[in-house]
């Protein structure tokens, strides 16, 4: 991808996120606080890091962005208010919002009900709005 | 207070229980209320991103048939309660979102956030009391050691949920106590099961969900309580524990399950 072309995600990555990276200050407490980071490539203060750098291309393709469960301890717990899971929400979006890159079909979910059919609506709709676009 | 009960997808299909004690328990309890009919989905996960005004627009509905009906809207589920309370904090203080919202939805008159959005427990703990709440209770759960699961949803973002303290909650702990059983504190209590992410990754949800229920078991509990279907789902992938809604035990203490 471009120079211009990543510049410019992560240009729409700050404004749709309305979080700012620079004001992190590296302590870690978010990563320590994320009960899905041992699964994650990049952990979130590191995701942080990368985008006040500039360094998109790698988070585009990491696996962080389908490891974040969204519930908001590394916002809650943040000292400088940078609001980590944000950032990643915002980066997942400048994903899945290109034509093709649903990381979730419509056409999985049946096989899904089949396999088990205790799925509440809830995970469904959830999962989504999460996903797809 | 006078409340508009949005019931929400999974309460009218797979956690039907969570609905029906609900509504029995409100009845037993006197509780001034009167159901959303043409409720839509609220989503299920607030949409973090400021530009998404679409993913908005159900939850801004239902808050503004509450203005309409001068009621504070009422939830139970902790997805829904999340989303509602959040689009809402978004339309009172985002012009962006107002200006774009209202837009789209022409409404009467501009909806700003003029409503007020209420959990359950809530309802139970700052309307009615959970002193009162005790002398309604007719069959006391006595001897039952039960673990409340918080999860996520009802705790964070804590400025604008402001429904506990989100490290120490005692809201459902204080519940469990006025319906006569032991409340069992255990450090996971507020930790995500990662439900959501079930579809895609069901051993993370396995492993997350595993840590609770072992947390839980280790203080003594012998059954978790949740007002959220989705954790109730990931919690289950273990059997363990045995998981309830928190509206079936309030219906059984009532005597009306």
């Amino acid at each position: 991808m471009s120079a211009s072309a990543l510049n410019d995600i992560r240009e729409e990555v700050l404004r749709i996120s309305g979080a700012n990276p620079k004001k992190c200050m590296s302590c870690g407490k978010c990563s320590a606080s994320c009960p899905a980071s041992f699964e994650m490539d990049i952990l979130p203060h590191h995701f942080v890091k990368n985008i006040r750098d500039g360094n998109i291309e790698n988070l585009l393709k990491s696996k962080t962005l389908w490891k974040c469960l969204s519930c908001f301890a590394c916002v809650e717990r943040c000292p400088r208010a940078v609001e980590p899971a944000n950032l990643v929400e915002a980066v997942r979006l400048a994903v899945i919002r290109k034509k093709g890159e649903n990381y979730l079909k419509v056409d999985d979910i049946p096989e899904f009900i089949e396999l088990d059919n205790e799925i509440p609506q809830q995970l469904i709709v959830s999962a989504f709005r999460k996903y797809s676009k | 207070m006078e409340y508009l009960y949005y019931p929400g997808c999974t309460l009218k299909t797979k956690a039907k229980e969570l609905d029906a004690y609900a509504v029995k328990s409100m009845k037993a309890l006197g509780v001034d209320f009167k159901e959303f009919d043409d409720w839509q989905c609220c989503g299920a996960v607030y949409p973090q991103a400021k530009d998404e005004i679409a993913a908005r627009l159900s939850s801004i509905r239902a808050l503004d048939e509450a203005r309409k009906e001068k009621r504070d809207l009422l939830t139970i589920c902790s997805a829904c309660f999340h989303v509602m309370k959040r689009v809402n904090f978004d339309i009172a203080s985002d012009i962006d979102i107002r200006t774009k919202a209202n837009n789209y939805l022409e409404l009467d008159i501009q909806y700003a956030g003029e409503s007020k959005v209420f959990h359950f427990l809530e309802m139970l703990r700052d309307d009615i009391g959970f002193d009162k709440l005790k002398n309604h209770v007719v069959n006391p759960l006595t001897g039952r050691k039960i673990g409340a699961y918080y999860g996520c949803l009802l705790l964070r973002p804590s400025d604008v949920m402001q429904f506990d303290d989100t490290e120490n909650p005692t809201i459902i702990e204080d519940f469990i106590r006025a319906i006569g059983a032991e409340p069992i504190v255990y450090s996971y209590r507020n930790e995500c099961c990662g439900s959501y992410s079930a579809l895609k990754n069901k051993d993370l949800v396995q492993n997350l969900s595993r840590n609770i229920i072992n947390s839980a078991i280790q203080k003594g509990a012998e059954s978790l309580i949740t007002a959220c279907p989705l954790c109730r789902y990931g919690l289950m992938q273990n059997d363990d524990l045995p998981v309830y809604y928190f509206t079936e035990l309030l219906a059984e203490a009532l005597g009306v399950k």
